[in-house]
């Protein structure tokens, strides 16, 4: 499998929220990296789970099912998952493969604290 | 809203390789008669199944002679011409793209009736395809097909994240599973000898994601293609009785 191209950063607006911030192509070889980057974030207490996609540029198929995976865990965990900073585009990807339906959209991550 | 950070802002570098959404889809008109258990069906991801969510993995090596987009161009355009006997893959003149919708047959036993449903191509690249399930098929999810080259050869990949559509394929899971082992051993044995290794080894991985079962989805089972099928070959002689619509 190739050498994903991205990065993931994760950081706590408020106490209970984690944001993971993508950068680069999300393909199923970034698995290994979101793991990591969602284990960082299951610090004691993360309940509100959000991916900001800002900085996305790529994403295929393999991408999307590792996004169920994630959400598997999340829910797992009782979290809820939001994504924000999606272009149009991959906005109707998540609509397209009705990812949207189990991870609510939101136009930033203030939007979504906003709603959570 | 943020763009893209590509070398063409106004088009990500993926854009030609997804579907565009629709709501509901449509069988192509030249398959009607194969596709009613398609058109109207929503596309449905592993989210909006009902089962336990499975991974499972069969790959395969191919050998040197083919190189990993030239086998994705003839798998494309063949696709169903690697199905082991049994079942019927009715492609679009155009082949594998995304957005195309493609009725399938699927034989339940190696004679008789099949079971109609098919599948949805939501994303295509020229080394992978993936394809996603209407409401009513067996599984609710997605499986991609991919080749990857790796020290010269050829390797090639099918990745399946599946539900059981309802209670009834749930029920029916430890049969599917079967079936499905031999199904996609058999496609990939094929397409393996197409480019000259007889007897290739395929391996089979299985994981299950969440063992969890969607209840909320229990009424999945209103749209189920078995019985779906069933009905519709039962009633067969009484759509042959029914005067032609004119058309005038």
């Amino acid at each position: 499998m190739s050498e994903p191209q991205v990065s993931m950063t994760v950081h706590f607006p408020e106490t209970g929220t984690a944001v993971i911030e993508i950068s680069g192509d999300v393909t199923a070889a970034c698995e290994p990296v979101l793991m990591s980057a969602y284990e960082e974030a299951c610090a004691p207490g993360t309940r509100f789970l959000i991916l900001d996609f800002t900085g996305l540029t790529y994403m295929n198929s393999g991408g999307i099912g590792m996004l169920v995976t994630l959400l598997v865990r999340a829910n797992r965990q009782q979290q809820k998952l939001a994504a924000v900073g999606l272009t149009d585009h991959y906005r109707q990807i998540f609509e397209l493969t009705r990812l949207d339906e189990a991870i609510a959209l939101h136009a930033d991550a203030a939007t979504a604290l906003a709603s959570a | 809203m943020t763009t893209s950070d590509t070398n063409d802002p106004g088009s990500p570098r993926d854009a030609g390789n997804w579907a565009t959404k629709v709501d509901r889809l449509a069988a192509p008109d030249d398959k009607s008669k194969v596709g009613y258990n398609i058109t109207g069906k929503k596309v449905t991801g592993p989210q909006q199944g009902f089962g336990r969510l499975w991974q499972r993995t069969y790959s395969t090596n191919v050998g040197t002679v083919v190189g990993a987009r030239a086998l994705i161009t003839d798998w494309k355009v063949n696709f169903g011409d690697y199905w082991p006997p049994g079942s019927v893959f009715h492609n679009s003149l155009t082949g594998i793209e995304p957005g195309a919708v493609a009725p399938i047959e699927v034989g339940i036993a190696s004679h008789g009736p099949k079971l109609a449903t098919g599948i949805v191509v939501i994303y295509a690249d020229e080394e992978s395809f993936t394809f996603m399930t209407p409401e009513g098929h067996m599984f609710a999810g997605m499986i991609t097909f991919s080749a990857e080259e790796d020290a010269g050869e050829t390797h090639v990949e099918i990745k399946i994240l599946i539900r059981p559509n309802d209670p009834i394929w749930e029920l029916a899971w430890p049969v599917a599973r079967r079936k499905e082992d031999e199904f996609w051993m058999g496609t990939l044995t094929n397409l393996a000898a197409h480019y000259g290794v007889v007897d290739a080894t395929v391996t089979e991985e299985t994981v299950c994601v969440d063992h969890k079962r969607l209840w909320r989805n229990w009424r999945n089972v209103w749209h189920n293609s078995g019985i779906r099928s069933g009905i519709h070959i039962l009633t067969t002689p009484i759509r042959m009785l029914r005067p032609q619509r004119s058309s005038g």
